[in-house]
């Protein structure tokens, strides 16, 4: 149960991994938007990753996740064979799929990830996809051949202009939507990638009054709707991300509260990051053999 | 004559205290508080049963616990016995001695009370039980012989543990879908470690393991199977996902950091663990200065979780006076002891943050009781222009939880109430689908450990009488 199958890493510094996990009923049931929880082992905290791909036929779900905190670090650190005390999923309400025409999706950095299952879902759907896919520099991005297989224009950007178009994604988000200020085709754009990009992608489409989708990574425990934990502001009501999201309407997003509120355990994020690092002790040399 | 002499004797006779961790020194631990009875103090409480011919305190219990017989097996030294006559009722009875307000219950019948003290009941069920566990050796029941029907109990709680513990007696080949890592329900991700110990839970779970219940831990039903899909394969459902939907006050601030559902606090410090942080990778923010807004069992248990996470200051506030309060009185009892202090009458209003988007304190207003309303306790008014500021950097909000919704949206032709509980017949646990049950907080809202093993019981009845007829 739960065993890793493949494992793959796109980059360095910073790390961002990708594993296929034998999830055999989650592959079968997960659909695009969707995420799952993971908990490494008994000590474990309960960690949410949005799918970024699966298998059904294999009984696989991939994830990719960047090495930010404990967890992540934790996980990247096992090995094909190992398995996850805890993989639960499908979690969240899937994107909900419609005749948008175009939609525009706009990914960003670890964003590509759950962006890939959602334009493979709308694919399925029959919509028409322009992707915009971008990274700090180029060593940061990843999957852009499973994107320009999937998606019907594909733009790369990266801000240090590494790679691609020289710039942010905003940046070619808000050329396209000029541009289809006349044809009117995009009906929707969906902006995932870290919150102060999504807040950006949301603040470029919102003159142009197109719809407007975000998937928040906000901090989940039980992430069946019992805690609370992920509450945001959506249009001025509290929403739970785990059972009312993940994806909400970004214009209506207060993205400023929910950037404060994924900062609540920095210190205790630091402070773990800092024992696992130097073992499991107390974290210092170990020279005074553990009498100070 | 002799007979009531006796009954002179025992009213004269206190109950016997219970040993407990001396306050100041628990309020910073985790350990469980009381130390539970000797054997000599459990023989001399249960030798003050008076074994009445009609015992009324069985009437007072939700399962109808055969008392006076337990007891009197206490009083005669027998204590395995009495954990057997326990069990034959009550499939979770350490945890019942530790957590039922049987002051409401069977205590509050008991004929003792009359006169002065009723006979410890409590005290005395969680003596048999943890002398049976102590001793190792649980006995199993008689399982009647396989049916070949096949159950699926959603929800491992209290409710879903009676259910698929009388029914895997009666032969039918029982599962618990546990939507979390660890089964218990609210015995695990809510109840403080101070007061049910988890290893107890963990015992209980075991015992129904022994008997042939399997278990399915971290699968929310709902979401990768539906209750329609489960009904494929399995010939009944029972659902017992309990009142897991936490309720917010609805004010000003309620999204600060360092405001937390009760559940939440709970879940992080009780289920993942994370008092014992960075031992454990889940972290809590633990406050100097803390309040809990509410007056139930749950809000004690946050406030005196709040004491041993390190806090200088943890104040409940409610909006009623102590004599409103629902919470247990040996909650409130041990809170008060350890250092919880009561700003009673006083409603918050506003939480107040830095820029940072911190929490920092709470404005309340001051209330007087008025008019007696539905619940029959009076209804708190509020005093115009009597705001006043608590200085505080964790809020925990223990106001009540609604019914969780998981599966009833996931669920179309399960009818639920207006409140979002589902309907079912209280007497059997029937709901609007053929083979589907339902009981505890998920029908009547959130309610006790022991209620909700009430309405198990019950269900395990009808979901037997109908597989009969399957």
């Amino acid at each position: 149960m739960n065993r890793i199958v493949t494992k793959e890493e796109f980059s360095k510094n910073p790390s961002v991994k990708m594993m296929q996990i034998e999830a055999p009923r989650i592959a079968r049931k997960a659909k695009g938007g969707q995420f799952v929880v993971f908990r490494l082992n008994e000590t474990g905290e309960r960690v949410p990753l949005t799918v970024a791909d699966t298998d059904p036929e294999k009984g696989l779900v991939t994830i990719i996740f960047q090495e930010v905190g404990k967890s992540t670090m934790a996980l990247g650190a096992l090995e094909v064979g190992d398995c996850l005390a805890d993989f639960i999923g499908p979690l969240g309400q899937p994107t909900h799929m419609g005749d948008f025409g175009t939609v525009l999706c706009v990914a960003g950095g670890i964003g590509i990830a759950p962006t890939h299952n959602i334009v493979k879902a709308l694919k399925a759907n029959g919509n028409k996809v322009i992707s915009i896919i971008g990274a700090r520099t180029k060593d940061l991005l990843f999957w852009e051949d499973k994107m320009r297989d999937l998606s019907d224009e594909l733009y790369v950007c990266t801000d240090d202009g590494s790679y691609g178009i020289h710039g942010l994604v905003t940046k070619v988000e808000q050329e396209l939507l000029e541009k289809n200020r006349e044809s009117g085709e995009i009906g929707l754009v969906i902006g995932i990638g870290p919150p102060i990009m999504m807040k950006f992608v949301c603040k470029t489409s919102e003159p142009f009054g197109v719809q407007t989708l975000v998937s928040l990574p906000t901090i989940m425990v039980d992430a069946t709707g019992m805690c609370g934990a992920c509450r945001v502001t959506v249009g001025g009501e509290t929403k739970f991300v785990c059972v009312d999201g993940p994806e909400f309407d970004g214009h209506k997003v207060d993205f400023d509260e929910m950037l404060k509120r994924q900062g609540i355990y920095l210190e205790q994020e630091k402070v773990a990051v800092e024992r696992y690092q130097h073992g499991n002790d107390c974290g210092c040399c170990d020279e005074c053999g553990g009498d100070q | 004559m002799a007979e009531e002499k006796k009954v002179n004797k025992a009213k004269k006779l206190p109950r016997h205290p219970m040993p407990e961790q001396e306050a100041k020194v628990r309020a910073r631990n985790f350990e469980e508080v009381p130390f539970g009875y000797s054997n000599e103090t459990a023989m001399a409480e249960a030798s003050r049963c008076l074994r009445c011919k009609k015992p009324k305190c069985v009437e007072g219990c939700p399962v109808n616990v055969k008392i006076p017989e337990f007891v009197g097996l206490i009083a005669d030294g027998d204590f395995i016995g009495a954990a057997h006559k326990l069990k034959e009722t009550n499939a979770l009875p350490a945890v019942c001695g530790r957590v039922c307000p049987q002051e409401s219950q069977c205590e509050a019948l008991c004929v003792l009370t009359k006169k002065g003290e009723s006979v410890a009941i409590g005290r005395l069920e969680r003596f048999a039980a943890d002398y049976e566990r102590k001793q190792g050796e649980m006995q199993l029941p008689k399982i009647a012989p396989a049916t070949g029907k096949k159950v699926a109990v959603i929800g491992g709680g209290p409710a879903g543990l009676t259910v698929a513990g009388d029914l895997v007696k009666l032969g039918h080949d029982v599962t618990i879908f546990e939507a979390l890592h660890k089964t218990g329900g609210v015995l695990v991700y809510g109840i403080p470690e101070f007061r049910l110990p988890k290893a107890i839970v963990q015992a209980e779970v075991d015992y129904l393991k022994s008997l042939g219940v399997k278990i399915v831990e971290s699968y929310v039903v709902g979401r990768i199977e539906t209750v329609d899909e489960l009904l494929e394969r399995f010939d009944a459902c029972f659902i017992g996902t309990g009142a897991g939907l936490p309720v917010f006050m609805k004010i000003e601030g309620e999204n600060l950091n360092g405001v937390y559902s009760a559940n939440e606090y709970l879940t992080r410090s009780n289920l993942m663990k994370a008092y014992l942080f960075p031992e454990y990778d889940t972290p809590i923010v633990k406050g100097k200065r803390v309040a809990t807004f509410g007056g139930g069992n749950v809000a004690m248990d946050s406030s005196r979780t709040a004491l041993r996470l390190g806090a200088e200051k943890s104040y409940i506030i409610y909006r009623r006076s102590m004599d409103e309060m629902p919470a247990r009185d040996e909650e409130i009892h041990h809170a008060g002891e350890e250092g919880v202090e009561f700003l009673l009458l006083a409603n918050p209003e506003r939480l107040i943050g830095d820029e940072k988007g911190w929490l920092t304190g709470v404005e309340c207003i001051k209330m007087e009781l008025g008019e007696p309303d539905e619940s029959g306790r009076r209804r708190p008014v509020e005093i115009p222009g009597s705001e006043f500021v608590v200085e505080v950097d964790t809020v925990v909000v223990a106001i009540g939880n609604g019914p969780n919704p998981l599966v009833p949206s996931t669920t179309p032709d399960l009818k639920t109430n207006r409140w979002g509980n589902i309907d079912a017949d209280l007497e059997t646990g029937k709901t609007s689908m053929t083979g589907v049950y339902a009981g505890g907080d998920i029908v009547t809202g959130a309610a006790t450990v022991i209620e909700a093993m009430g309405a198990g019981k019950k269900a395990a009845v009808a979901i037997h009488e109908y597989l009969q007829d399957t």
